[in-house]
C-alpha cells in the first residue's frame, strides 16, 4: 500500500456565509422554539399591547359586557274562550345606560289561531305568522313596549303556548374595547392624583428595603449554614421553608399572629411588658408598611440564603487557609475575601430581586389588601381596576409599572453582562 | 474597643446579650408551650448573664455552679426569667433549668478557646462570632418555626379556647380524633377534598405542558446555532420579569368574552405559559452544561437531531427535569393571583383559591388555618422528600418569586 499524497488544489477556504446545513439547523431552532413562542405571544406579547391599548380607553368594569336588547314576552287580558280579546306585549329594553345599540330588529313567530286588530304600529309588518320589527338606532336607556290586540279563535287554545317560540332580537353595539375612541384621561387621573406620589414612595420603600433586608439576611443565613455540621441539610431544608409554603397561607398565619384582638404575638408583648396595649401591627399607617416589608424579608431571605450559599461553597478554601496563617482575623477574612468574591451574585441578586419585590402583588394583596398606607403601584392596579371598577384607569398604572421595569432590566442587563457574561 | 479585649470584660458582656438573648427565646418557648406567663426581665438578666460569663471565663466548673444559682433564684423570682404565680412548679422547674443550663453552656462555648487575660483579636473575634452564630442559629429557627407552629396549633383549636389565651397553643388530647375537626368540617362541608383534587390536577397538567415546551425550546437555544439565539435568550428573561398584575387584566376581559373565565380548562391554558420561560431558561442553564460531544457522537452515528435529543439529551439531564418540575410544580400549587381572578365557582377552585374563599369574618380561624396547612403539607413533604432537586432547581433558575 502506497501512500497517496492528498491532491493538489487551490487552497481551501472556510466556507463562507451560510450553508446548508446551517440553515437546517436554524430552521430546526425555530421549529423547536415555535410552540414556545406562539405561547408566550399570545399571552405575554398580546396582553401587554392590551394593556398599552386599554390605558388610553374610557372603559369601566360595566362595559365589559357589552350592551344588548333584552326582550320580555307575555299574553295580557286573560283570554279563556275563542272570540276574546288578548294583547301579545313585548317589552324591550338597551341594557346599558350610556352605550347605544344600532340597527334594533324583534322577529318572532305569532301563535295560531289569532287575528290581529291593532297595535302594531309604524315600525312593525306581519307577513303570514312572522311578525318583524325594525326600531331603527337606540340611545343608552331606551325601552319599547309592543301591544298587540288579537281576537283569538280556538287554534289558539289548542296550539302551544305563544311564549314557546323566543323572540330573537338583533342589534349591533360598538363595543368600547374595540372602536377607536381614545382618551388621555386615565393617565392624567393617575399622576394628577396626589395619591399616586404617595404610591410610588410606598413602592420604592418596600422595594428597596424589602430588597436589602432580604439580602442582608440571606447573607447572615448563608454565613451560619456554610460549615458543615450534623443536621446541617435539616437546617437548610427548613430556613427555606417561608419561600417553598403557598403565599397564602403564610400571609394568613401572619395576619392571625398579629391581630391586634386575638393575635399571639400582641398577647406576647404584653405578657413580657413591651406595650401595655395592643399594636395594630397591619392597620396603622406607618407600622403597617414596615410590617409588610418585614413580611417580604421573611418570605425571600430564603431566596437569596441559597443563592448565597451556594456561591459561598465554590469558593475555595485554600485561601481561607492561608489568610489564617497570615494572622487575619475572622472578621477581616470575612470582609477582604468573601465578600469581594460574594460581590457578583449579591449585585445579579439585588437587581433579581429589587424587579421582583418591585412586581410583587399577592403579599400585600393578602395582608393588608392595600390599606393603611401599604398601597403599592401593583396593588394600585388591582384597587383601581376593580375595587374601583375603573379598567382604564388600571391598566393605565400597569403601563408606568411596565415602562418602570423596561428601564430596571436594561440595567440589569447591563450588570449581568458584566457578571455573567451572559 | 481595645479595653474589650480582655476576658473577663468580653465574657461579662457576651454573657449579659447572650443570656438575655436565651431569657427571650426560653420566655417566649414556655408561653407557647404551656400558655402560662412567662416573661424576661431586662435588668436581671443581664445582671445574672454577666455573672454566669465571668464564670464561663474562670472555668467550667464555676460556669456550672453559676448556672445552678442562677436556676435556684429563677425558681425564688430574681432570676432571668419571671414565672407568673400561677405557673405549675413543674414547669417553673422545666423553665428555669432550661434557661440557666442554656445560658451556662452557651456561655462555656463562646468563651471555649479564650485564654483568661488579655485576648488577641483574633479570639476576641472567635469568641463574637460564636455569640452570633448562636443567636443566628436561634433567630432564624424561630421566626421560621413561630409561624407554622402557629398554623398548625391552631387548625386544632377550638375558637373560644383561642380567644380565651391566644398564647396557649398546648394541645389537649384527650380529645382524640376531636383534634382534626376543623379538617373533617373542611372536607365534608367546603369541598375541600375537590379543591385538593383540582390543584393536584391542575398542577401535574401544567408540569406536563411545560415540559413539552420547554425542553425543545431550552434545547434550541442551548445548542443549535441561528440568527437571534443571544437576543432570544435575553428577551426569555425579560418575559420572567414581566409582573402577573399587569397580564392578568387583559386575561381577565379575553377570558371573561371568551367565556373561558370559572374553567379549569381555562386556568390549565394559562398557568403553563407563566412558567414556561421560567424552566426554559433553567433547562438551557443545564443542557449548556451537558458535553457536546456526546451528541455529536449520536450524530456521527446517523441519529437524527432528535432521536439525539431522546436517547442521549434527556436520559442525562433527569436530575434537571426533576427540579425543574418540582419547580414549576410549585409555582403551579402556590399560585394565588390568577385563580383568585378567574375563578368564581366553588366547584373549580384550587387551594389557594378555597383558602381566599374561607377569609370571612363567618368562618372561624381555626378554619382558616387548618385549610392553609392541608395547602402547605403536600408541597411541604415533595419537598422536604426531594429537598436536594429542589434546592438545585431553586439555584438553577430562579430567582422569580
Amino acid at each position: 500500500m502506497s501512500q497517496t499524497d492528498p491532491p493538489v488544489g487551490p487552497p481551501a477556504h472556510p466556507p463562507r456565509g451560510t450553508g446548508p446545513l446551517a440553515k437546517r439547523e436554524a430552521r430546526l431552532a425555530w421549529g423547536m422554539l415555535a410552540p414556545t413562542i406562539a405561547a408566550v405571544a399570545l399571552v405575554v406579547i398580546l396582553p401587554l399591547l392590551a394593556i398599552f391599548w386599554i390605558s388610553f380607553k374610557p372603559v369601566e368594569l360595566a362595559n365589559l359586557r357589552p350592551p344588548e336588547v333584552t326582550v320580555r314576552e307575555d299574553v295580557r287580558g286573560k283570554p279563556t274562550a275563542p272570540g276574546d280579546e288578548a294583547t301579545l306585549r313585548y317589552r324591550l329594553r338597551n341594557s346599558s345606560q350610556e352605550a347605544s345599540i344600532a340597527g334594533v330588529t324583534l322577529r318572532d313567530t305569532l301563535p295560531e289561531g289569532i287575528e290581529i286588530i291593532d297595535g302594531l304600529g309604524d315600525s312593525c309588518a306581519v307577513t303570514g305568522r312572522e311578525l318583524f320589527c325594525d326600531f331603527g338606532d337606540w340611545e343608552g336607556g331606551a325601552r319599547e313596549r309592543l301591544q298587540i290586540k288579537v281576537i283569538t279563535a280556538q287554534a289558539f287554545f289548542d296550539g302551544p303556548s305563544p311564549r314557546d317560540s323566543a323572540p330573537i332580537v338583533t342589534g349591533t353595539a360598538s363595543n368600547i374595547l374595540t372602536n377607536f375612541s381614545f382618551t388621555g384621561e386615565n393617565f392624567a387621573r393617575i399622576f394628577d392624583s396626589s395619591e399616586f406620589f404617595k404610591v410610588l414612595w410606598v413602592t420604592l420603600f418596600y422595594t428597596v428595603f424589602g430588597t436589602i433586608g432580604a439580602l442582608v439576611m440571606g447573607l447572615f443565613a448563608a454565613l451560619l449554614l456554610d460549615k458543615s455540621f450534623k443536621g446541617q441539610g435539616i437546617l437548610r431544608g427548613l430556613y427555606l421553608f417561608p419561600y417553598v409554603a403557598p403565599v397564602i397561607a403564610v400571609a394568613f398565619a401572619w395576619v392571625l399572629l398579629l391581630d391586634p384582638f386575638s393575635g399571639s404575638i400582641n398577647a406576647l408583648l404584653v405578657q413580657m411588658g413591651v406595650t401595655d396595649q395592643a399594636i395594630n401591627f397591619f392597620g396603622e399607617e406607618p407600622l403597617a408598611l414596615i410590617m409588610v416589608t418585614v413580611f417580604e424579608i421573611w418570605r425571600y431571605f430564603p431566596l437569596s440564603f441559597l443563592f448565597i450559599l451556594a456561591r459561598m461553597q465554590s469558593i475555595d478554601t485554600e485561601m481561607y487557609e492561608a489568610a489564617d496563617m497570615d494572622g487575619a482575623t475572622p472578621f477581616q477574612q470575612f470582609r477582604y475575601l468573601s465578600l469581594p468574591q460574594l460581590l457578583g451574585i449579591l449585585s445579579v441578586l439585588f437587581l433579581l430581586r429589587f424587579i421582583w419585590t418591585f412586581n410583587k402583588f399577592d403579599d400585600i394583596f393578602l395582608l393588608t389588601g392595600g390599606n393603611a398606607g401599604t398601597r403599592t403601584l401593583t396593588v394600585n392596579v388591582y384597587e383601581q381596576a376593580f375595587a374601583l371598577s375603573n379598567i382604564g384607569a388600571g391598566a393605565a398604572v400597569a403601563v408606568v409599572i411596565f415602562c418602570c421595569l423596561l428601564l430596571f432590566s436594561v440595567f440589569f442587563f447591563r450588570v449581568m453582562s458584566q457578571e455573567e457574561g451572559l | 474597643m481595645k479595653t474589650f479585649h480582655h476576658a473577663y470584660v468580653t465574657g461579662p458582656v457576651l454573657g449579659a446579650l447572650w443570656t438575655f438573648v436565651i431569657a427571650v427565646t426560653v420566655s417566649i418557648t414556655m408561653s407557647f408551650a404551656t400558655g402560662e406567663p412567662f416573661r424576661p426581665t431586662l435588668i436581671l438578666a443581664l445582671l445574672w448573664g454577666a455573672v454566669i460569663g465571668a464564670a464561663a471565663v474562670h472555668s467550667r466548673m464555676a460556669a456550672g455552679i453559676a448556672a445552678l444559682g442562677v436556676a435556684a433564684v429563677g425558681l425564688l423570682g430574681f432570676g432571668p426569667i419571671l414565672s407568673g404565680d400561677t405557673v405549675s412548679p413543674f414547669a417553673q422547674i422545666v423553665g428555669h433549668g432550661a434557661m440557666a443550663l442554656c445560658a451556662a453552656l452557651g456561655m462555656v462555648s463562646i468563651m471555649r478557646n479564650a485564654p483568661k487575660g488579655a485576648l488577641t483579636r483574633h479570639e476576641f473575634e472567635e469568641a463574637v462570632i460564636r455569640f452570633l452564630t448562636g443567636f443566628g442559629y436561634i433567630f432564624f429557627t424561630a421566626i421560621v418555626v413561630i409561624p407554622f407552629y402557629v398554623m398548625v396549633m391552631t387548625s386544632l383549636k377550638s375558637q373560644q379556647a383561642l380567644l380565651q389565651n391566644p398564647l396557649d397553643f398546648s394541645i389537649d388530647f384527650s380529645k382524640g380524633w376531636g383534634l382534626f375537626r376543623s379538617y373533617e368540617e373542611l372536607f365534608r362541608d367546603h369541598g375541600f377534598g375537590i379543591y385538593l383534587l383540582n390543584s393536584f390536577f391542575i398542577s401535574v397538567i401544567t408540569v406536563v405542558v411545560t415540559l413539552l415546551f420547554a425542553i425543545p425550546g431550552a434545547y434550541a437555544v442551548a445548542r443549535l446555532r441561528f440568527k437571534g439565539r443571544a437576543a432570544f435568550a435575553r428577551s426569555i428573561l425579560l418575559i420572567y420579569m414581566v409582573p402577573m398584575i399587569v397580564l392578568a387584566l387583559p386575561i381577565y376581559i379575553a377570558f371573561s368574552t371568551a367565556g373561558l373565565r370559572n374553567t379549569i380548562f381555562g386556568i390549565v391554558l394559562i398557568y403553563p405559559v407563566t412558567t414556561i420561560p421560567v424552566a426554559l431558561y433553567m433547562l438551557q442553564g443545564y443542557f449548556r452544561g451537558l458535553p457536546a460531544e456526546i451528541e455529536e457522537a449520536g450524530l456521527m452515528d446517523g441519529l437524527s437531531r432528535l432521536r439525539v435529543i431522546w436517547k442521549i439529551t434527556l436520559p442525562l439531564s433527569l436530575p434537571a427535569l426533576a427540579s425543574v418540575s418540582l419547580y414549576v410544580f410549585m409555582i403551579a400549587w402556590n399560585e394565588f393571583l390568577l385563580a383568585f381572578m378567574l375563578l368564581d365557582d366553588p366547584s373549580k377552585f384550587t387551594l389557594t383559591r378555597g383558602i381566599a374563599s374561607l377569609n370571612s369574618s363567618e368562618i372561624p380561624r381555626q378554619h382558616l388555618m387548618a385549610g392553609s396547612v392541608i395547602a402547605t403539607v403536600p408541597i411541604m413533604a415533595l419537598f422536604l422528600g426531594l429537598e436536594r432537586f429542589m434546592t438545585k432547581g431553586l439555584t438553577a433558575g430562579s430567582v422569580k418569586g
